[in-house]
């Protein structure tokens, strides 16, 4: 055996061990040089479990990356979700994807922290996490994904489009967890909603923060104040303590650090979500406050940079949601879309969740074209790159050429299998 | 004289019983949770501006004003002009670059693109500077408004910006959104929006 050196992060934690018993047993102090590293390892992993050290996928982005800062937004930064090694529809909430508008995620004490509901309401007030807890909980599979989630412009662009793309930089701000909390209908009338309240502004405790305008409609229906995803608390850069969950809506209306819900009776303007996330057309106007996110599907094993091993079976699966709903069907093609067949869909099958499909597949060692498309219980079909450039009112060329974030893309992603075994990205 | 007594103990009774109607409405749902919070605390932490600068606090400002704040304060991040730098965007753009937006370049300024000018207000008020949102008086954030948007060429150097004026100020893309009505905005199938893509 020769267990893996300890990590920094180990370290760390034997250190805060060490200050925790003032100077404590020898033996601590003995592990902390190493001399006991095993035992130590053994014991964390029962304390808080980690995986083995032989998983390596990882989030990553743009942090400190020069290139893929926006001159408008330069320590903006996005970490994608690795969904080519993913299985199941939870994304473990370790690897859940993180956008940043250019902050650290604060450390927040929950003992502090506070929810104020105020506004049109009749009766505003103050609710600790604790309050929060003490109220009838829900837990619901959600998924949340960035607007520029396969943006073809923009941060990303370049890696989205090109040839060596992974599924992780095609299509990783998507992630799907377990979140447990309180419906915010049930908070809003605890607080009294009054008639004349129709939007609300969602605010976050963060550095800038972040606020979001959500028709009342939406905030009533499904919305949900999450205090928990998969089954621990929410994580400091997922929104701890508290997380606004807007199901279907795009990934911006999720306010992490939730402290501070107004109702009023209009949309007020939030600096991200009017200066950065309205649709920008070729015509020069925005489409402002664009919620729902359509219905999207993706090939996550084999998908780009996977190679095959040679000729023979092969499971073909992937993921699909819509913000409009549930899947209903999942098609895949492995000749670049002429015979679709239907792929499975494994439990659990959720409204507004990752669904993950699967289907067999003999590959003959030829070249080979495999993509996916969905349809959700509203019946909208996931649209090919032509189409999607139809709903915008351009052609396809333009998806190549514009600096812009191309919001929404949920156009149908091919990944070519050359005969080699290699698998590229094929969206131009 | 029975019978009118005992019309006045029943309206006596309803009276009760609609009093408890009332007082039962004015009560949440689960009790014992949540605490009534004062004018003084929603004051302290309501922060929201609407575009028609409902939300704003007394106060004002001039570009004069502003620039020895943004010298002192955000010239750091944002260059001495409001060029913008490693760390903060560029406040201030080409005056053409309104024009940008229909080209594959555009630039999505504060004074291409920006279609309120409470919202400048509003940001700089939360957020700025970096990691010190809320520390800049309602005075000095009126005046650091009028010398971005001065710098812009938006406003006048001597215009001077208040509760009343700020609102007024007219941005180049404030008819730039679609749609233009803020009643159109939340139903997304009445504005014929679909998979997320609104006409």
């Amino acid at each position: 055996m020769n267990p893996k050196k300890p990590t920094r992060r180990l370290f760390l934690k034997n250190g805060a061990a060490l200050a925790g018993l003032a100077l404590g047993a020898p033996a601590v102090a003995k592990s902390v040089e190493g001399a006991d590293a095993p035992l130590e390892r053994v014991d964390q992993l029962h304390q808080h479990g980690e995986r083995s050290h032989f998983v390596d996928s990882i989030r990553h982005g743009s942090i400190n990356n020069p290139e893929r800062h926006l001159p408008d937004e330069p320590r903006a930064f996005g970490l994608t979700s690795p969904i080519q090694d993913s299985s199941g529809m939870v994304t473990p909430a370790s690897l859940h994807f993180v956008i940043s508008h250019g902050y650290e995620p604060p450390d927040i004490n929950p003992k502090e922290h506070r929810l104020l509901i105020h506004g049109m309401v009749d009766r505003p007030m103050t609710l600790s996490v604790d309050d929060i807890k003490r109220l009838p909980s829900v837990s619901k599979f959600h998924f949340i994904e960035c607007h520029g989630n396969s943006t073809t412009g923009g941060l990303g662009g370049p890696q989205r489009v090109s040839p060596d793309a992974t599924a992780q930089d095609t299509h990783g701000y998507t992630s799907c967890s377990q979140w447990t909390g309180v419906m915010l209908s049930l908070i809003l009338e605890q607080a009294g909603l009054q008639k004349s309240g129709t939007w609300i502004v969602a605010e976050g405790a963060d550095d800038y923060k972040h606020s979001k305008s959500i028709p009342i409609g939406k905030a009533m229906d499904d919305a949900l104040v999450a205090y928990a995803q998969n089954g621990e608390p929410v994580r400091p850069e997922q929104g701890f303590p508290l997380r606004l969950v807007v199901p279907g809506f795009q990934g911006i209306n999720n306010v992490k650090w939730l402290h501070r819900i107004n109702v009023v009776d209009e949309p007020y303007m939030g600096m991200m979500e009017v200066t950065r996330y309205p649709r920008l057309m070729p015509d020069g106007k925005s489409r402002w406050f664009e919620f729902e996110l359509g219905p999207k599907s993706v090939i996550t094993r084999p998908s780009g940079g996977h190679h095959l091993q040679g000729p023979g079976f092969y499971e073909i699966t992937g993921l699909a949601w819509s913000g409009g709903g549930t899947i209903r069907r999942v098609e895949v093609s492995t000749d670049g879309g002429k015979i679709w067949k239907d792929a499975k869909m494994q439990d659990p099958i959720l409204r507004k969740a990752h669904t993950r499909f699967t289907i067999p597949w003999n590959w003959d060692g030829g070249e080979a074209m495999l993509m996916s498309r969905c349809t959700d219980d509203n019946g909208v079909v996931q649209p090919s790159l032509a189409e999607v450039a139809k709903i915008w009112g351009t052609d396809p060329d333009f998806f190549k050429k514009t600096t812009l974030i191309t919001s929404d893309m949920n156009a149908i992603q091919p990944w070519k299998v050359n005969a080699d075994g290699s698998i590229k990205n094929a969206i131009f | 004289m029975r019978f009118s007594k005992f019309i006045v103990v029943a309206a006596g009774i309803a009276a009760i019983a609609s009093a408890a109607a009332a007082q039962q409405a004015a009560m949440p749902a689960y009790k014992g949770i949540g605490t009534p919070a004062t004018k003084q605390e929603i004051q302290a932490e309501d922060i929201s501006i609407s575009r028609e600068g409902k939300g704003l606090p007394p106060g004002s400002g001039s570009a004069k004003e502003g620039a020895g704040i943004f010298a002192e304060k955000c010239a750091v991040c944002h260059g001495v002009n409001g060029e913008g730098a490693k760390i903060g965007p560029a406040l201030v753009t080409d005056k053409n670059a309104h024009e940008s937006l229909t080209t594959m370049k555009p630039v999505r300024s504060l004074a291409a693109y920006w279609p309120y000018a409470t919202m400048v207000w509003d940001y700089i008020h939360r957020a700025m500077p970096r990691n010190q949102g809320g520390t800049l008086a309602p005075n000095e954030v009126y005046a650091l408004t009028a010398f971005i948007l001065y710098k812009n060429g938006i406003v006048q150097e001597s215009d001077v910006l208040d509760q009343k004026t700020l609102p007024n100020v007219h941005m180049p893309n404030r008819d730039g959104f679609v749609p233009a009505r803020l009643e159109d905005i939340s139903d997304e199938h009445k504005r014929g929006c679909k998979q997320g893509i609104c006409p």
